[in-house]
C-alpha cells in the first residue's frame, strides 16, 4: 500500500467510526431539509421549486461542518507534523485528505439526494439532474473547503470563521448546481452542469497545492 | 516601486507627499459635486440620476481596492516584502467600506427607478459577495496572533478572492440583468452626455485620490504601531 492510500484509508475509517464526521454530515442535510418544508409550509408545488436551491445550500452546509477537523485534528496531536516529515509532498497529502472527505461527505450526501428530491415533490427528469448535480459539484466543496481548513489551522475556533471564508467562493457551485436541477424542471437544456464541472475541475486541481502552502506556512516556525 | 518597500523609506517619502494627496482629492471630489449637483436632470430618471456621481465611482474604487490588495497579497507572498502585507492589510476595511457605499447607493438608486431596494442579478450578487471576502480577509487577519502567519494566510485567501473581479466586471454581459450595461468604457465611445461625463470623471478621479490618501494614512499608522510594538517589547524585555 503506498503512503497516499493508507492516509487516504484511515481518514476514511476515522470518518466513518463512531465519532466520526460522515453520519452527523448526513443526519444534518437531513434535518436541515426537513425544517425547510415545516417552514415555508407542504405545498408540493411550491417545495419543488425551492428544492434545488435548499437542498445544494443544505448539502454546502454539511459538508462544511465536516471540514473543521479536516486538519485541524491532525495538528493538534501532532500527527500533522509526521505527515510533512515524511517524504510524500504535502500536495499528495491535501488530495488525499480532500478525496477522503469528499469519499464521506459528498458522495454520501449525493446519494441521499434522491430520496430527498422524492419528498420535495422533484419529478424524476429533475431528481437525476440533483443527483448528477451534487456527485459533479460536491468535489469543489471539499476542495475549496480543505483550503480554507488549511488557512484557519492556528485559529482556536476555526469552524466559526471557516464558513465566511469559504461560501463566497462557493457561490459559482451553488448557482450553477442548483440552475442545472431548475433548467431540468423547466425542461431547458442549458450549460448549468457543464460551467458546474468546469468549476469543479478547475478548484479541485488548484486545491491541493493552496491547501499545502497553507499548511506549510502554518507549520513552519 | 520596491525602493519604496523599505517601510523607512516609504515613511520619509510618503509625509511631503500626503497634503497634496488629501487636497487633491477634496478638489476634485468639491469640483466633481459641484459640476454633478448643477447638471441637468435626465430625461428618464430626473433628479435621481445625481445618485450616479456617488455610486458609480464608489463601485469603481471598491474593485480598484480588492485589486491592489489582491496584488499587494501576491507582492507579499512571492517576494515576502514586508510592506505589501502591511498594505494589502491597510487595504481591506477601506474596500469593505467603499464596497458598502456603493451597495448602498445602489440600493438608494434601484427603490426610485427598478422599485426594489434590492434585486439577486448578477452583478449586485457578485458585488456582495466582494463585500464578505473583505470581510473574511479581514476576519482571517483578526483570528491569526501571529502576524507573519496571518499575513500569508490573508494573501493566499484574497487571491483566491481575486476570480471575483472579473466576474463582477462582466456580470452584465453574460446574464441578463436589470443593472445597466457598460455604458462607459465601452467600444464605440461612452454612451453618456458629456454633461454627466465631465461630473463622473472628476468624481471618480476624487474617490481614487480619497482611497490613496487614506490607504497612505492608515500604511504609515500601521508602521508606526508595529514600531511602538517592538519598542514597548524590547522595553519589556
Amino acid at each position: 500500500m503506498t503512503p497516499l492510500s493508507a492516509l487516504l484509508l484511515r481518514d476514511i475509517r476515522l470518518a466513518t467510526r463512531a465519532g466520526g464526521s460522515a453520519a452527523l454530515a448526513l443526519a444534518f442535510f437531513a434535518a436541515v431539509a426537513v425544517l425547510v418544508p415545516l417552514g415555508v409550509g407542504a405545498d408540493l408545488r411550491l417545495l419543488a421549486r425551492v428544492a434545488a436551491g435548499v437542498l445544494w445550500v443544505a448539502a454546502v452546509l454539511a459538508a462544511l461542518l465536516a471540514l473543521d477537523r479536516l486538519f485541524q485534528a491532525d495538528f493538534e496531536d501532532g500527527s500533522l507534523d509526521l505527515i510533512a516529515l515524511s517524504p510524500v509532498s504535502l500536495e499528495g497529502v491535501a488530495a488525499a485528505k480532500i478525496a477522503a472527505h469528499w469519499l464521506t461527505t459528498g458522495l454520501p450526501l449525493t446519494l441521499l439526494s434522491p430520496l430527498l428530491g422524492l419528498m420535495f415533490g422533484l419529478p424524476p427528469g429533475a431528481i437525476g439532474a440533483l443527483a448528477l448535480s451534487l456527485a459533479i459539484g460536491t468535489p469543489s466543496v471539499s476542495a475549496l473547503g480543505a483550503i480554507g481548513a488549511a488557512l484557519t489551522l492556528p485559529v482556536r475556533r476555526g469552524g466559526l470563521i471557516l464558513p465566511l471564508l469559504v461560501l463566497p467562493l462557493l457561490a459559482p457551485a451553488v448557482i450553477f448546481g442548483a440552475g442545472a436541477v431548475e433548467a431540468a424542471l423547466d425542461g431547458l437544456a442549458n450549460g448549468a452542469l457543464l460551467l458546474l464541472a468546469a468549476f469543479s475541475v478547475a478548484t479541485t486541481l488548484l486545491a491541493p497545492f493552496a491547501a499545502a502552502a497553507a499548511v506549510r506556512l502554518n507549520l513552519a516556525g | 516601486m520596491f525602493a519604496l518597500a523599505n517601510p523607512k523609506r516609504f515613511l520619509d517619502a510618503s509625509a511631503p507627499l500626503l497634503p497634496w494627496l488629501a487636497g487633491a482629492a477634496a478638489l476634485a471630489l468639491g469640483a466633481g459635486l459641484v459640476l454633478g449637483l448643477r447638471s441637468p436632470p435626465d430625461y428618464q430618471q430626473g433628479d435621481t440620476v445625481k445618485i450616479m456621481f456617488l455610486h458609480v465611482p464608489a463601485a469603481w474604487t471598491a474593485m480598484m481596492a480588492y485589486g491592489l490588495l489582491a496584488l499587494c497579497s501576491f507582492f507579499s507572498l512571492v517576494w515576502r516584502h514586508p510592506l505589501a502585507a502591511v498594505a494589502a492589510k491597510a487595504a481591506a476595511p477601506l474596500g469593505a467600506m467603499f464596497t458598502l457605499l456603493g451597495l448602498v447607493t445602489g440600493a438608494l438608486w434601484g427603490r426610485p427607478m427598478w422599485g426594489a431596494w434590492w434585486v439577486w442579478d448578477g452583478r449586485l450578487t457578485s458585488f456582495l459577495l466582494l463585500l464578505f471576502l473583505n470581510l473574511g480577509y479581514i476576519a482571517l487577519w483578526n483570528a491569526i496572533e501571529d502576524e507573519t502567519r496571518a499575513a500569508r494566510a490573508a494573501a493566499i485567501l484574497a487571491l483566491l478572492g481575486a476570480v471575483n473581479l472579473p466576474v463582477i466586471e462582466f456580470s452584465v454581459d453574460w446574464w441578463t440583468t436589470l443593472h445597466q450595461g457598460e455604458s462607459i468604457l465601452r467600444s464605440g465611445g461612452p454612451l453618456i452626455a458629456p454633461v454627466f461625463l465631465w461630473p463622473l470623471g472628476l468624481m471618480a478621479l476624487g474617490y481614487t485620490l480619497l482611497f490613496l490618501t487614506l490607504w497612505t494614512v492608515r500604511i504609515r499608522t500601521e508602521i508606526l504601531e508595529r514600531r511602538v510594538r517592538a519598542l514597548l517589547l524590547a522595553g519589556a524585555a
